[in-house]
């Protein structure tokens, strides 16, 4: 089990605020912290891996990171931490990335095996895409054999189909290597996928705790479904008002009455959802 | 004319090689201080190092004489524990050529090092190094250009350096007698050639040595901005 409860004052989006957590993490499991920018996410992954000081107390399966009296070195942690930027050494080779963390090349070779970068491993990090570097420091954090595995927007650089390869190596790699994983992340698809549990930050304090099913999924009693949206514009035509809503990258007609028309404010945040109806799934025809 | 005698010239050289290699190792630890630290002190401690750049040489020279001559703690506590004396020879060309060159080595090592990507450093930290290995295996390594800028311009600025020595070392062949000092007694001698000739070489290593910093710089951006 691994206990935090921390105390620091950080300067977030909106002013000063209070990083206030108080959290126990289960061994094995993947926690996912989410939250808008600014409301301690990065800080409380950067105190635990000890690269930000704070007030309370760490306890990692018994052993004390962080207490009153002392303050364990990042050194001694043994951890892995994936960067949102790769942070790899520039002047070694992919290989030489592992190596510098442990001299062990049987368990380098079988990392960059499981990820498929066996061929490049003499090749030097900027020579290499996004998504191949990032592949890198997955494996680098995962070389000294990690109890924790910190990821920080691990996958926020990279084009869609380069995240969805990483996620399933990510995947791969925390359950061949049992580490307690915990990702920062805002892609709701990234957190259902990956995560066991999330955690929802605001102004630095933990306002959800649950798992990503219970969290993400919003469609409740006999909605069959419903999706979030912001309220781009309402059209008045003839006797009816159509709302103009934007879905993530769609846009959706929906028709209002007059009374309803006068409820909602534009760039207001709704939801767009059917009961009447059961939905149906039908494939996208690509263009031959 | 007599025979052109090229001791003065070794001499600068040999006092610049000693003053880069004891500066480098001064350096690194200040400079990486100062690039990493949030200590209020910090821009007090980078006016220091910086002063030699607008003193004149005579006031650090005067400073140094002051300092390390017999009359002074410091001077007698070498003289008698060493047995070394500080001013007038080559030992105290070096202490003096340190302290004059000492901020550019220092500048061009914190901006090298201000400019590694700090989650780099980080990344070797999480891997379980310490902060020597990451600065010797990570930092360093990444900022080649400013090393080599950092070691040439301290190696060519100890080598112009004319008033402190003139100061500290006085004027005795072989031993304190560089190549500046010697084109100085070769001009108040009314011995142009020799000084042409001695103004002339240093004038032309000069401009070689930083045309080779500029050239190398240049490549290493180039080598650094190539993707496949």
């Amino acid at each position: 089990m691994i206990k935090v409860q921390l105390k620091k004052n950080l300067h977030g989006s909106s002013g000063k605020i209070e990083l206030d957590v108080d959290i126990e993490i289960k061994k094995k499991e993947f926690l996912a912290i989410s939250g808008v920018s600014g409301s301690g996410k990065t800080t409380l992954l950067r105190i635990l891996a000890g690269l930000e000081d704070a007030g309370g107390e760490i306890n990692v399966f018994g052993d004390s990171w962080l207490s009153s009296k002392e303050k364990l070195p990042t050194q001694d942690r043994g951890i892995g931490f994936v960067f949102q930027d790769y942070a790899l050494f520039a002047n070694m080779s992919v290989e030489k990335n592992l190596l510098y963390v442990k001299k062990d090349k049987t368990l380098a070779n079988h990392l960059l095996e499981l990820t498929g970068l066996s061929e490049l491993k003499n090749r030097m990090p900027n020579t290499l895409s996004g998504g191949q570097k990032q592949r890198v420091s997955l494996c680098r954090a995962l070389m000294n054999k990690p109890k924790i595995l910190l990821m920080d927007e691990p996958l926020s650089a990279l084009d869609p189909a380069m995240r969805i390869k990483l996620q399933q190596d990510i995947l791969t790699l925390h359950k061949e290597f049992e580490t307690t994983t915990i990702m920062v992340s805002h892609d709701p698809s990234e957190i259902y996928r990956l995560a066991s549990r999330m955690i929802t930050l605001n102004d630095g304090k933990i306002i959800q705790d649950s798992t990503p099913k219970e969290l993400l999924l919003q469609t409740k009693g006999s909605q069959k479904f419903t999706f979030g949206g912001e309220l781009l514009d309402i059209i008045k035509a003839d006797v009816i008002f159509i709302a103009v809503v934007a879905i993530g990258q769609q846009i959706v007609e929906v028709v209002l009455d007059a009374n309803e028309a006068k409820i909602f404010k534009i760039g207001e945040r709704v939801n767009v959802s059917t009961k009447a109806f059961s939905p149906t799934l039908s494939k996208i025809k690509k263009e031959s | 004319m007599s025979e052109l005698d090229f001791t003065p010239f070794l001499l600068s050289f040999k006092l610049a090689a000693v003053t880069t290699i004891i500066l480098f190792i001064i350096a690194v630890p200040v400079s990486w201080w100062l690039s990493q630290t949030k200590n209020r002190f910090k821009p007090m401690i980078e006016a220091i190092v910086s002063l030699p750049i607008v003193l004149p040489p005579s006031v650090i020279g005067f400073y140094v004489l002051f300092a390390l001559s017999q009359n002074s703690p410091i001077g007698a506590f070498f003289q008698e524990t060493f047995g070394v004396r500080l001013v007038f020879n080559f030992t105290g060309l070096v202490v003096a050529s340190c302290f004059y060159s000492f901020p550019f080595m220092v500048q061009p090592l914190q901006s090298g090092f201000e400019s590694i990507n700090k989650n780099m450093l980080e990344a070797s930290y999480i891997a379980g190094k310490n902060k020597m290995t990451t600065v010797l295996n990570v930092a360093l390594p990444n900022m080649k250009p400013a090393v080599i800028t950092a070691i040439i311009i301290t190696f060519a600025h100890t080598v112009g350096e004319f008033g402190v020595v003139l100061m500290v070392g006085g004027s005795i062949p072989g031993e304190t007698k560089v190549a500046s000092v010697a084109i100085y007694e070769f001009v108040e001698i009314m011995d142009y050639e020799s000084a042409h000739i001695y103004s002339g070489l240093m004038l032309g290593m000069s401009f070689l040595v930083l045309l080779g910093v500029y050239i190398f710089n240049q490549r290493h951006k180039r080598k650094l901005g190539v993707h496949i």
